[in-house]
């Protein structure tokens, strides 16, 4: 009988803790035998820090992977995907195809965006193309909406310009480093409002590829009607949706946080817009986490702390199935242990890709086959999505 | 029941009219010319406004009508006539005909064991082929041929969840034709023009209720938009004619009394009470034209929602619904109705408020559009009744081992993981009596 699994965290979270209990793991200290911790992003870095940084053993499960920045900073992020698609174009790859204006046909996902100060003057130039756009600044190392503001001016980035006299040596730091895209101002509304999508997507190996999506993803939605209009710029409650910045408008509703079920979303848009369009919808937005993922090995930060009722048991389930998954009957943890878990551990995630399974067997695969497990709770099933990624998206 | 409904309209008009003195606010003003500017620049974003609701309270809710509903007394009925009523141990004590099982069974035929279903036999365990895909492309050749009859015999089986907007609006007739679109917008701006006093009831009642819901709280604006209208809308006087209810009369100030100065208000007839903004919030889950969104709400009010608040014998009325959904629990769940009986949670205390709401608010949205999809299908309320039986008889066990009715309350509280047609199915044909 194999020994109870020892956990450490840095994180306090109820959602955590009661999930490690609930198993009779056992608590121990950073510096003893530990097979899991659940780390903070900080911890992290020192962990996987060339100076600081010490080897895993091979009974020991870490929450990110070492290079998860790759993914979640912004900047880092673009370059990782830019130089997958030239990769992929190198090889030949009919993902890599191009449209007869030069944009890419399946891998046109992230909007013209630009390094700052580094791209300054590529980004004038494609500015003055559109001097009527407007683009939305973000800082590359924050989370949770902080500090992004939406410009329409050039002189509104005066302080990015390399060859600005105001510009001071602090800006060319990379604390200061901004990503610049272009904002989409025509965005789905529902009920007027603007929203978008909390997805949460497990990877338990990178190589192979296998990763999994929670099915109970959310909307968040912005408390004040959309408008386009330029006069609301500066009114952050029409243009980000993030709930830290939401939590603080006059109208955020604590009850429900402004947030809807994907499945909400689902029977929303299958309602008024049809099920082709919804399932291409999915089907695509599925394909961007893939790809994504294939361009850089990581995961992200996603934030612990729960706003609602509701809120704290979803993210308690996740945490749940998360471990389900990740550690597979509560054994302890040996690297070499390489299967995949079957269909009845995975709770209410389902395989977004597995790239085992997709090279072995992809032309047995039924394609029309659906999870084993029904959503259960609010909502209309799921759509199958565990099906070989290039004969079905291409 | 005339009767009754007369005194029962009376003291919510007095309500009405008392809040209106207190408050020394008029039941209709005109609205000087800048209120009107800002009210047309604010149409889709009233949600936004805070008025100060807090001395508005609703006019009635509907325990205050469970209240009348069960002092109901016939003067005329003796009891000795129906053996069977003599014995009815639930609130209602006015013998109206309702169905027993087997005649729902055959009035319900089609959400029989052997017969596909949405909602149960699109599940993620059955392959399409089984149902699914057939079922879909009827519809969708019912939809070509514009067939509302055809329309109203398929969605007893269910509507796929992409027709479901077409169906519905092919069954009410709703096809919004220029002229349907030119008098919601002449009702957008009698609401510009005129500001009532039910106005701040429907804001308040959309903030109670709407707005707190997880899945409606998007749509709080199209509310607003919908029933706005609805209540300046006269056409709506004419369910009248076929309904057991009058419309409420006021008179212009100082001439009370007088026939020639009276007129109905609200302008339709309809004075809203807590929750009733739950009856339009999974439309627009359908619609997002304003327009159409109206016309299908106001059809769905004056062919079904409207029985649900007034007192009748129909047998889609309220009454008629309370009456059977004891009369099935009492029958088939003997033990489970005395138990609750006993410790003073009278089940339809309980199970009032989910009937009145046409369950809107209590199930899933996509559980209950499946509901809505068969009040629809037969013409009839009485699934309501059935629904709120099987809810019962689903939970029976937990419900056999509490206490007091507040714990009764709780253990069916929340009904948002439930799944309806399984629910009706078993209970209609599955369960031996």
């Amino acid at each position: 009988m194999a020994g109870k699994v020892k956990w450490v965290t840095d994180i306090e979270k109820s959602v955590l803790i009661n999930n490690f209990e609930k198993r009779g793991w056992i608590q121990v200290a950073e510096n003893e035998d530990w097979n899991f911790y659940w780390m903070s992003v900080q911890t992290i870095r020192n962990v996987f820090s060339v100076e600081t940084g010490y080897r895993l053993s091979d009974d020991q499960i870490v929450n990110h992977f070492p290079n998860h920045y790759e993914l979640t900073r912004k900047d880092l992020m673009v370059k990782n995907i830019k130089r997958y698609r030239k990769e992929l174009e190198k090889e030949g790859s009919p993902l890599a195809e191009k449209d007869e204006n030069g944009k890419y046909i399946y891998l046109d996902f992230v909007p013209v965006t630009f390094m700052l100060p580094a791209d300054y003057n590529l980004f004038v130039e494609e500015f003055r193309k559109n001097p009527s756009s407007t683009w939305i600044m973000k800082p590359c190392g924050k989370a949770q909406g902080k500090g992004i503001f939406l410009i329409n001016k050039l002189s509104q980035i005066k302080k990015w310009s390399r060859d600005s006299k105001t510009s001071s040596f602090v800006s060319q730091s990379s604390k200061e480093a901004y990503v610049i895209s272009l904002y989409i101002n025509n965005p789905l509304l529902i009920g007027g409002k603007k929203f978008d999508l909390r997805l949460y997507v497990l990877v338990s190996t990178y190589r192979p590829l296998r990763c999994y999506m929670y099915k109970l993803g959310f909307c968040r939605f912005c408390t004040v009607k959309y408008t386009p209009s330029t006069s609301e710029l500066d009114n952050m409650f029409v243009h980000l949706t993030n709930v830290a910045i939401q939590k603080h408008g006059d109208d955020y509703n604590h009850i429900h946080g402004g947030k809807w079920t994907v499945s909400n979303l689902r029977l929303y848009l299958e309602s008024t817009r049809g099920k082709e369009v919804t399932n291409k919808l999915f089907d695509e937005i599925h394909w961007i986490i893939v790809q994504s993922l294939k361009a850089v090995a990581v995961n992200a930060s996603p934030s612990l702390t729960s706003s609602t009722a509701n809120d704290r048991i979803l993210k308690y389930n996740l945490i749940n199935d998360t471990l389900n998954i990740a550690v597979p009957n509560g054994e302890i943890p040996d690297c070499k242990w390489n299967k995949s878990p079957p269909k009845e551990v995975l709770g209410n995630y389902e395989v977004l890709y597995d790239e085992e399974m997709a090279q072995s067997d992809g032309t047995d695969r039924d394609l029309r086959g659906r999870p084993g497990q029904s959503t259960g709770v609010k909502g209309s099933r799921a759509r199958d999505s565990g099906k070989p990624v290039l004969t079905t998206w291409k | 029941m005339r009767k009754a409904q007369g005194s029962w309209e009376k003291r919510i008009l007095k309500s009405l009219n008392s809040m209106c003195t207190e408050l020394n606010i008029p039941l209709a003003q005109k609205r000087p010319a800048n209120e009107q500017k800002e009210l047309l620049n604010k149409w889709n974003e009233m949600g936004t406004d805070e008025p100060d609701l807090s001395l508005f309270r609703p006019v009635y809710a509907p325990k205050d009508f469970l209240e009348v509903l069960m002092n109901l007394r016939n003067p005329n009925y003796e009891n000795g006539e129906q053996p069977s009523f003599r014995n009815h141990l639930g609130l209602i004590q006015v013998p109206l005909k309702v169905k027993d099982i087997p005649e729902l069974k055959e009035g319900f035929s089609e959400l029989g064991l052997n017969i596909g279903q949405l909602g149960i036999d699109d599940s993620a365990q059955v392959p399409p082929e089984f149902f699914e895909n057939e079922h879909v492309r009827v519809g969708q050749k019912v939809l070509a041929e514009q067939d509302s009859a055809a329309a109203q015999q398929y969605v007893r089986q269910g509507c796929p969840t992409a027709l479901r907007a077409d169906l519905w609006a092919l069954i009410l007739n709703i096809s919004n034709q220029p002229e349907d679109i030119l008098y919601y917008e002449q009702l957008k701006s009698n609401v510009i023009q005129h500001n009532l006093l039910v106005d701040s009831l429907i804001y308040k009642d959309v903030k109670l209720t709407a707005s707190n819901d997880d899945y409606y709280f998007v749509f709080e604006d199209y509310l607003y938009q919908v029933l706005l209208c609805f209540s300046r809308d006269t056409s709506v006087l004419e369910h009248f004619a076929y309904s057991s209810a009058t419309p409420p009369k006021s008179y212009i100030q100082g001439k009370l009394g007088m026939e020639e100065y009276a007129v109905y208000y609200p302008p339709n007839g309809v004075i809203p009470f807590h929750g009733f903004s739950m009856y339009v919030a999974p439309l627009c889950f359908l619609y997002h034209e304003p327009s159409k969104l109206y016309q299908i709400f106001r059809e769905m009010y004056v062919r079904f929602f409207f029985r649900l608040h007034s007192i009748s014998s129909h047998p889609s009325g309220i009454v008629s619904l309370c009456l059977l959904f004891e009369t099935l629990l009492q029958t088939h769940l003997p033990q489970l109705f005395y138990h609750l009986r006993e410790i003073g949670a009278q089940p339809l205390r309980i199970s009032f408020k989910w009937m009145v709401r046409a369950f809107s608010g209590y199930l899933a949205t996509d559980q209950l559009l499946l509901l809505w999809d068969r009040i629809l299908g037969y013409n009839s309320l009485e699934i309501l009744a059935v629904l709120a039986a099987a809810v019962f008889a689903f939970r029976a066990v937990n419900l056999m081992e509490v206490t007091s009715l507040a714990a009764a309350e709780a253990v069916l509280a929340d009904l948002s993981t439930l799944k309806v047609m399984p629910l009706l199915q078993i209970f209609l044909f599955a369960t031996v009596t």
